[in-house]
């Protein structure tokens, strides 16, 4: 890194990471009378102005119900609700706004493919596939409907450097599997996982996929057309937008076949007491009265991460993820958990046997703010052989200087710890 | 003293290295898991109570720092204690703990003191008070599984 003469300055290009730390007000505030060094975005992210922004203007200007009033301001929510849509389309390259259901965030969307789809096509004696890097929202959902249709769920292993054995998920696949699920980036390890290959796999078997994309849309552009998978989802925290939103994309004939999830106002086009019409998609998985404000925020949070440029957040991320695990690899008593050729700016360490909240308290005492235990993520936990891991995790808007502060942060704890 | 140094004192870091009872009791009347589901914490802790007496204590399992040392001291402070005594202690540190008492006897506490840094740490009081639950429970006579969460 020795290229890098001022570590608040990036070398990319039309990348002035002062003037992006500005967009983000919470960037500016102490913690424990020392500057915020927050390096738990893989938790959640923190949010731009342009957002915090939309979201007050929507409460104070536009707010009203969406899809029911004739008045002005219903059409204006509901515009803003769909274009809000529309961007998330765009933001995946799906093929129509159809396929874009709104949901809470990744679990509620995992939770919906599991009952909705999977649930109806299992049997018992079936099996469902996912990764051993699962976090808890792409393995319990999966565990209720097995439980409930007595099929059972297999797991692909991963390798000592926490990477993905896909290939073995020729071996696991048989007639019994009816669907696969795999996360695309490990929250705990940040590895990214091949998953191309992994949906190549399981089209040739003709068996449909979903993309656990919690952790991958902050860090990369996804064209799910072009990946091809059948279902995608993310949670829109992750990606500078409000919590308690997200998105379910599916393949539209898939959708089409699938009963709603949930009953209520919104998803029906006629009820009477004999019988109810659904409503045609997207809305028929979309029951009451919908997260307005999140899903407005959302797309603002999109426009926002698409202009900065995902070839800027990528280099930016990347210098972070090299120069973070080039620093803490060189601290003798810290070790790295998961180092996969093919990574995202995550890095998860342990230090000698001191325990993870151990070290969260102490980082946290100089203003860093990571993550500390298992991550929701115990299979992972317990193949390592650690109850759990202190987790680094980088955005664009890191720089160089916070990772140095870490570095010291994590040299003082073994300090105190060991003498 | 900063807060860190107030939260991790010798006494903490001598009895997370160094855990006093940390080992099953065979002879044990009370066997209580307790577990914080959420850190990963998870200790048992065994009792041999007689005659409204501790006989004998111990404890295993994992955890941090903070949860074992407080295990550790806990162990050592309640051996040979009347239960009734056990059951206000447990109530003076839950007290300490949760930052509710501002007349904390140093010298009465003995080497519990060093847990009192705990009350700055929100995040840190239910790694301290974890095995002192799960004592509890044992007093009153409960074998459920302790958890603080």
């Amino acid at each position: 890194m020795h290229q890098v003469l001022n570590k608040n300055i990036s070398p990319l290009k039309n990348f002035d990471i002062k003037k992006i730390r500005e967009d983000f007000p919470i960037l500016s505030r102490m913690v424990n009378g020392k500057p915020l060094v927050y390096l738990d975005n893989a938790a959640t992210s923190q949010k731009p102005q342009v957002v915090i922004d939309v979201l007050q203007n929507y409460y104070q200007n536009e707010n009203s119900n969406v899809h029911r009033g004739v008045h002005f301001l219903s059409d204006r929510a509901t515009n803003l609700y769909e274009e809000a849509r529309e961007k998330i389309q765009k933001f995946l390259n799906a093929k129509s706004t159809k396929e874009i259901i709104y949901v809470r965030g990744t679990t509620e969307g995992i939770n919906l493919v599991a009952n909705s789809f999977v649930k109806p096509r299992l049997n018992e004696g079936d099996n469902i596939i996912v990764s051993l890097m699962e976090h808890h929202a792409n393995v319990v959902p999966w565990q209720l409907v097995c439980d409930e249709k007595k099929a059972k769920i297999k797991i692909i292993p991963i390798n000592k450097k926490g990477e993905l054995l896909v290939d073995s998920l020729h071996g696991l696949i048989d007639e019994k599997t009816k669907f696969i699920s795999v996360v695309h980036i490990s929250n705990s390890l940040g590895t990214i996982n091949p998953i191309n290959e992994a949906i190549e796999i399981a089209h040739k078997n003709n068996i449909p996929i979903l993309i656990d994309g919690a952790q991958s849309v902050c860090h990369g552009s996804v064209d799910v057309q072009k990946l091809d998978c059948d279902f995608f989802v993310f949670s829109g925290h992750k990606i500078c937008g409000p919590t308690g939103i997200g998105a379910l994309y599916g393949k539209e004939k898939w959708l089409e076949e699938m009963p709603p999830y949930q009953g209520g106002g919104d998803m029906i086009l006629q009820v009477t007491f004999e019988k109810t019409i659904y409503n045609d998609l997207p809305y028929k998985f979309e029951a009451g009265t919908p997260n307005i404000s999140g899903a407005i925020g959302l797309g603002t949070a999109l426009d926002y991460v698409q202009s900065i440029g995902y070839e800027n957040l990528h280099t930016q991320e990347n210098l972070l993820l090299k120069y973070a695990t080039e620093k803490l690899s060189k601290i003798d008593k810290v070790q790295i958990i998961g180092t996969a050729d093919n990574k995202a700016s995550i890095v998860s360490f342990v230090m000698a046997d001191i325990h993870a909240h151990d070290v969260g308290t102490i980082l946290d005492q100089e203003g860093v703010a990571v993550r500390a235990g298992h991550h929701c993520t115990q299979p992972v936990m317990d193949y390592f052989g650690v109850p759990g891991t202190a987790r680094a995790s980088f955005s664009f808007y890191n720089t160089l200087e916070e990772v140095d502060i870490l570095e010291d942060a994590v040299k003082k704890g073994i300090k105190i710890f060991l003498g | 003293m900063s807060n860190l140094n107030e939260l991790y004192q010798q006494v903490i870091l001598d009895h997370n290295k160094n855990p006093r009872h940390f080992h099953k009791i065979d002879s044990c009347n009370h066997e209580i898991d307790a577990r914080n589901p959420l850190c990963g914490d998870q200790f048992k802790i065994y009792l041999q109570i007689q005659d409204g007496l501790i006989k004998n204590v111990g404890f295993e399992g994992s955890g941090c720092a903070i949860s074992k040392a407080s295990a550790s001291l806990m162990c050592s402070s309640v051996l040979d204690k009347t239960v009734d005594y056990a059951k206000d202690l447990f109530e003076k540190m839950h007290l300490i703990f949760t930052g509710k008492t501002h007349s904390i006897n140093e010298e009465e506490l003995g080497s519990l003191f060093a847990l009192s840094g705990v009350a700055e740490f929100p995040s840190r009081v239910k790694c301290a008070s974890l095995s002192w639950h799960a004592l509890n429970g044992a007093l009153k006579n409960s074998n459920e599984l302790i958890s603080t969460e």
